[in-house]
């Protein structure tokens, strides 16, 4: 029976759909308190006082300051720069301060307008150009998060002997995740019994690490389980870190569950967004259409804090030429700070931009590289764990979160392919480092390729024991391998096997030189939008959009449809609509009412097409796809425009304001 | 005129049966539902009207719950997520959205049900320009919506015939 290739139900499916799904909101513990957190206003500072006013009845809260902190104040991800609370200076508005929880939710919220803050400011910087002129030094000695060089061959002679020099700046803005569920946590503390959180994240793991260090207690006392995820875009990736340290601490003081959900103002606000960035290409080319040389400076604004800078930036260097054989390439690229919240990760984009001569139409190739950049799976040393069941059936343990994407799907669909199973046979364990091994976080469009080939090899694992004790023949039935796992258990007790990764053969990469092989394999796509541009109200509509791509084999033909469509939608979002306004490091339009993201009145027939190249070390020959769609599309749009209009656009999000600029036409 | 820090008795049917609620006349009818009733399929994504996550039908209309006092529910009759199946038996809406992928992380999915279902009874043979305007009250952030219509059209088609099968010429 075969399963991989099939359009088998979402595991998780039923529950959806009848509302039976449980998300942390829906969650309510016994004498649970609700937790808020109190933010600073302005961007930089030192904090002078703080104080309780109004009429309320603060000795019923429970209030938690930096002093209150039993371990060390920073979420521990790559550098231990970011404090959970603000102890004396402010690096960004809506830098959390103070905590407050209570039984009463309206009350609560009284209680946080009434503490009031004395902050002394400090001169700020929001700009990537104040921050590379280091107009004031907030990070570090030189602003400077991360930078790397790339050189390839010598980009310095070809200039003179090339045909054409083609130059541009390119900018893209900061892009809100706008998952639909915003981000949330209960927790439980106390000395005694250590810390569990539960919570709407991608990553366990990295939850887990991070309350190790925020309490000082030992591994085995914290224990992260992640509940259904309403979205998460890269957007619940290292922020979890920090709410779930939140709820835990006041937790820890007041004895009693916390539960902390943001409104969909504070998430906005608050949380991590795409990072902005700006391009200078400048290519040399022949006459004959070859690429004789490429300088690329690429700076992302990665906001007050490192977290995740220097990863997102790691991918957009190795990126940033294309998938264009090219023999001379220089490309240098930088993480600056800004005071702004903190930007995180985000399914990436890059402009790669090419033109096609046709009206309204243009098109991108690119490419997007599966699995942790560089040296990074090597790194996290990822494990994957399956366990047989007395009844035959199969447990897949891991850290990788379904977050919508189809994990658990298309993990049961490699375990029952592996060991000729129903699908119906195969469960996949809820994420919680209690109970899974680390599998790594579930980002960089990792899960299916490395992970799920893991999987692949850790469920083949139970298939050789049972077959090493003489309990399987070569030739099986589910009825037969049930009644093997049943007589092994019996005789020997729990039926487990464990897998870790192992770099493929042929695959070297040198941090030093930054040069090798990044990823094991890529994904390749072409896109090709079809747009009309409203010459009255200079609005721009994608009218048609096709997608094409070679991802390996397809596991499951509708999700990974809907991945690429999905994508493809908040990719056109990105294009048009989505303009993150911006005051003084804040997001000032923090709402769904002027923040405004694709509804289905707004997005084109998305036709979507696989090219399938089995890849030889994924398993059953997949490799990864949920970044590959934000890509392409911005391109291909901007592309499709030009075209149309003859204006060459080099910045998005292209708001109708920018176009009738860019054509020089009058407004009203 | 109703004090409004005073609870207030409301009489209502929510899923086909009749419930009396103590509640503050203007708590949330969104908040009613969740915390007091405990149907927590009904979702909130943005408190302010835009999302569409907390869809219910009140006496067949489509609202936002988020925006809806719980005093004007006095009277009538509330459908959410939780009553579009007949026990176990799903609605036509839920089972084309297993099968064409019209749900991802699951999150707008009641509401979006909610709309299809209500959809598909004021309008049983939508063309894609009125599924496009019967959805665009609710957002999806996963599925860029191509599934989402699939599973419309499909539960349409299955409707139909069912229909076809029950009333032959
Ligand atoms: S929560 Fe009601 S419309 Fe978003
Ligand atoms: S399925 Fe995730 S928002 Fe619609």
């Amino acid at each position: 029976m075969q399963t991989i290739g099939r359009p088998v139900p979402r595991k998780e499916g039923r529950d959806k759909v009848t509302g039976q799904a449980r998300y942390v909101d829906d969650l309510i513990f016994p004498e649970m308190l609700y937790g808020a957190t109190v933010r600073s206003a302005v961007a930089r500072g030192r904090i002078k006082k703080i104080s309780f006013e109004g009429n309320i009845p603060w000795d019923e809260f429970t209030i938690v300051t930096a002093k209150d902190i039993p371990g060390e104040n920073c979420v521990a991800l790559i550098l231990l720069d970011q404090p959970y609370l603000a102890d004396e200076f402010i690096n960004h508005p809506e830098e959390p301060i103070l905590l407050l929880a209570h039984p009463d939710k309206h009350l609560l919220e009284e209680a946080r307008r009434n503490v009031q803050l004395e902050i002394e400011p400090l001169p700020a910087i929001f700009t990537l150009e104040d921050s590379l002129n280091r107009k004031e030094i907030i990070w570090g000695e030189d602003n400077l998060f991360k930078s790397y060089k790339v050189e390839k061959g010598n980009v310095d002679e070809v200039w003179q002997s090339a045909d054409f020099i083609i130059e541009g700046e390119y900018e893209t803005g900061a892009q809100e995740q706008l998952y639909i569920e915003n981000n949330g946590v209960i927790a439980i503390a106390s000395p005694e019994d250590g810390v569990t959180v539960w919570g709407s994240m991608q990553c366990p793991y990295y939850v887990h690490k991070a309350l190790l260090k925020l309490f000082g207690l030992p591994e085995d006392k914290i224990r992260v389980v992640q509940v259904e995820t309403g979205g998460g875009f890269g957007g619940k990736e290292e922020y979890p870190s920090m709410i779930a340290g939140h709820a835990a601490l006041l937790s820890w003081k007041s004895g009693r569950p916390v539960k902390i959900v943001y409104d969909r103002a504070e998430d906005m606000a608050s949380t991590t967004k795409r990072h902005p960035s700006w391009t200078k290409h400048r290519t040399a080319v022949s006459r004959d259409g070859k690429l004789l040389g490429m300088e690329i400076d690429f700076v992302i604004d990665g906001g007050a804090y490192a977290t995740l800078s220097a990863v997102v930036l790691s991918r957009g260097t190795i990126h940033a030429a294309g998938p264009y054989s090219c023999p001379n390439v220089r490309i240098k690229s930088r993480a600056v700070a800004t005071n702004a919240p903190p930007h995180g990760e985000e399914r990436f984009a890059e402009s790669n931009k090419t033109s096609r001569q046709k009206k309204g139409m243009g098109f991108a190739s690119f490419m997007h590289g599966a699995g942790f950049t560089g040296s990074g799976e090597k790194y996290l040393e990822s494990v994957v764990g399956a366990e047989a069941t007395a009844d035959g059936r199969v447990r897949i343990l891991a850290a990788s979160t379904e977050i919508g994407q189809g994990t658990n799907t298309i993990f049961a669909q490699i375990a029952a392919e592996a060991l000729r199973l129903d699908y119906d046979s195969i469960e996949v364990a809820k994420p919680d480092t209690g109970a899974v091994p680390n599998s790594g976080p579930t980002v960089a469009s990792r899960t299916c390729m490395i992970v799920g080939k893991l999987v692949e090899s850790a469920v083949l694992g139970l298939k050789q024991t049972l077959s090493g004790s003489g309990l399987l023949k070569e030739n099986y039935t589910q009825e037969d391998f049930r009644q093997a796992c049943r007589s092994y258990i019996e005789q020997h007790g729990a039926l487990k096997s464990y897998s870790k990764y192992k770099a493929p053969p042929g695959i070297n990469w040198d941090d030093e030189k930054y040069e090798g092989d990044a990823y094991g394999a890529y994904a390749w796509a072409v896109y090709v939008a079809e747009v009309t541009i409203d010459t009255v109200t200079y609005e721009a509509r994608v009218d048609d959009f096709v997608a094409v791509q070679e991802v390996g084999k397809v596991i499951h033909p509708i999700l990974a449809a809907g991945q690429i469509e999905g994508g493809v939608a908040q990719a056109i979002g990105y294009t048009l609509f989505e303009n993150v306004v911006w005051k003084d490091g804040r997001m000032i339009n923090n709402q769904m009412t002027n923040y405004i993201i694709p509804t289905a009145a707004d997005i084109p027939p998305i036709r979507v097409f696989f090219e399938e190249n089995p890849y030889a070390y994924g398993p059953a020959g997949a490799k990864g796809i949920g970044e590959l769609p934000m890509d392409g599309a911005a391109p291909a749009i901007l592309n499709a425009i030009e075209n149309a209009t003859g204006a060459s656009i080099n910045h998005i999000p292209l708001m109708p304001e920018s176009l009738i600029e860019a054509l020089g036409g009058e407004s009203g | 005129m109703a004090d409004a820090s005073r609870k207030v008795e409301i009489n209502c049917k929510v899923n086909g049966e009749a419930r009396t609620l103590q509640v503050y006349p203007m708590a949330r009818l969104l908040d009613v539902l969740r915390e007091e009733l405990r149907l927590t399929g009904t979702k909130e994504g943005c408190g302010e009207g835009e999302c569409g996550a907390c869809s219910v039908l009140i006496d067949n209309v489509l609202v936002n719950s988020c925006l809806v006092p719980v005093l004007q529910a006095e009277g009538a009759e509330i459908k959410t997520i939780e009553g579009i199946a007949s026990g176990e038996q799903l609605h036509a809406v839920q089972e084309a959205f297993i099968a064409c992928g019209g749900a991802q992380c699951g999150i707008c999915t009641p509401g979006m049900v909610i709309a299809a279902v209500n959809l598909l009874e004021r309008t049983p043979n939508p063309s894609e320009a009125d599924i496009r305007t019967g959805l665009a009250g609710n957002l999806c952030r996963c599925t860029g919506y191509m599934k989402i219509f699939e599973a419309v059209v499909r539960a349409c088609q299955k409707q139909n015939s069912e229909a076809r099968i029950q009333n032959p010429e």
